[in-house]
């Protein structure tokens, strides 16, 4: 039996996870219809449902942690900003595909280290949605990085607006390997991996993903944080206000 | 090192050798049931049936697992599978299950067979290989040249990419190795 400072730890490690995916589903589906070209259209609307996918299962599994009946719809329609816990990095806006790609990248490159260990998880909910989650994951992180280098090596234009994308992106990577009180307790149990063991992974798959784009990687100085904690840019607010309109307006609707 | 997201959990086709009669009608029922995106697949072969069971109570415990965790086709597949053991008269119960995680590799022989019947390239088995090698070089399913070339990683469905021939320029999916 898990105490209850644990479980209160694992519903709010679901909870962000499930946050994450979910905004960042959100905003890759606003391409839908808008890409440069059909394929690409395509692939980022199938990138969007797998982690809207991601999401339905950590925040069905959060709830079910959590134990007071909220199910994955109640999480996700039924909270506000302040509620939300999700990377500032996910709710970015799209700007264009080559900023989109670069804010996919360093998302993909960060969820493909962290599932690839969490399938390893003692916690048999989340190792099981991880082992799911990586396989598809591993899709995501190969195409928004042959998309970055593509991009980053390619004219002038599209490599001055990918290190831009990058400079602007780069100071909310920084909060993806933070760690608090409730992660010491996870990471203790062998819940969730360790972020400093994260944070090295994720460095060495992106330092060698932008040499081959002939991009620079930006330095770590000041880093914007307080996604995880419920401090959001206004771009969060607008992206649930759209999110969020149908089951707000019509409560309890089912179709 | 191990790779924790590869199960050596094998596809499952059918009721086990003695199984009860309901069991068996069961996997029957189930075999009609066709995959809303692919219907040229049932459920059964495209192997996210995972068990038939009999609980105590004699209600039917009946398991099935998502192929990609976005698919929307998802929710229809557990109401179809519901309405096909109803129409059968039998009592069931369908859930879902993640766990151990779909592979391709448990794609039936009849199912690998009836998708090259309708020209989409079935995938190769082992799925382990498929998550570290890159993509391998694909015939074409429709006049048979190896000069083939991907468009696309991500096709019509989640579970397929988008190929094209340089030999008769058509273009065609192939089911992703998973």
């Amino acid at each position: 039996m898990m105490d209850p400072e644990t479980r209160q730890a694992l519903f709010g490690y679901a909870l962000r996870l499930g946050d994450t995916s979910l905004v960042l589903g959100h905003r890759l589906s606003e391409w839908c219809g808008h890409a440069p070209e059909l394929e690409e259209d395509i692939a980022l609307t199938n990138v969007a449902l797998d982690l809207v996918g991601h999401a339905r299962l950590l925040l069905a599994y959060a709830g079910e942690v959590e134990g007071e009946g909220r199910d994955e719809d109640r999480l996700a329609y039924r909270r506000d900003v302040l509620d939300y816990r999700n990377h500032l990095l996910a709710e970015q806006p799209n700007r264009d595909f080559g900023h989109t790609i670069v804010r996919q990248f360093l998302h993909d490159a960060w969820a493909v280290e962290l599932y690839d260990r969490l399938a390893g998880s003692t916690d048999a909910g989340l190792a099981g949605i991880a082992a799911k989650a990586v396989k598809e994951v591993r899709y995501h992180v190969r195409h928004s990085g042959d998309w970055l280098i593509r991009l980053g090596d390619g004219t002038d234009v599209s490599h001055t607006r990918m290190r831009d994308a990058l400079e602007r992106l780069w100071p909310c990577t920084g909060e993806m390997f933070e760690r608090d009180s409730a992660e010491d307790r996870l990471v203790a149990a062998g819940i969730a991996p360790d972020p400093a063991e994260l944070r090295a992974a994720w460095n060495a798959r992106v330092a060698a993903v932008l040499a081959e784009a002939t991009l620079e990687r930006p330095a770590d100085g000041w880093m914007q944080k307080g996604g995880r904690r419920g401090e959001h840019s206004e771009h969060l607010g607008y992206l649930l206000a759209e999110m969020q309109f149908l089951p707000r307006a019509y409560p309890d609707a089912v179709w | 090192m191990p790779d924790a997201a590869i199960s050596d959990v094998v596809g499952c086709w059918g009721p086990e050798p003695g199984a009860d009669a309901t069991v068996k009608a069961a996997w029957t029922a189930l075999d009609g049931v066709m995959d809303p995106e692919i219907p040229v697949l049932s459920v059964v072969e495209l192997g996210i049936v995972r068990s038939v069971a009999r609980a105590a109570s004699g209600r039917l415990e009946v398991m099935v697992t998502p192929t990609y965790s976005g698919c929307p086709a998802t929710g229809v597949i557990l109401l179809e599978v519901e309405t096909a053991l109803a129409r059968a008269g039998l009592d069931a119960r369908v859930s879902a299950v993640i766990a151990p995680p779909w592979t391709t590799d448990w794609i039936s022989d009849s199912g690998r067979a009836r998708l090259a019947e309708v020209g989409i390239v079935p995938p190769p088995r082992s799925g382990k290989r498929a998550l570290t090698a890159p993509d391998e070089a694909v015939a074409c399913p429709l006049c048979g040249s190896a000069d083939t070339s991907q468009i696309s990683r991500f096709g019509s469905t989640a579970c397929k990419a988008l190929h094209r021939c340089n030999a008769c320029l058509e273009p065609f999916d192939v089911f992703k190795c998973h």
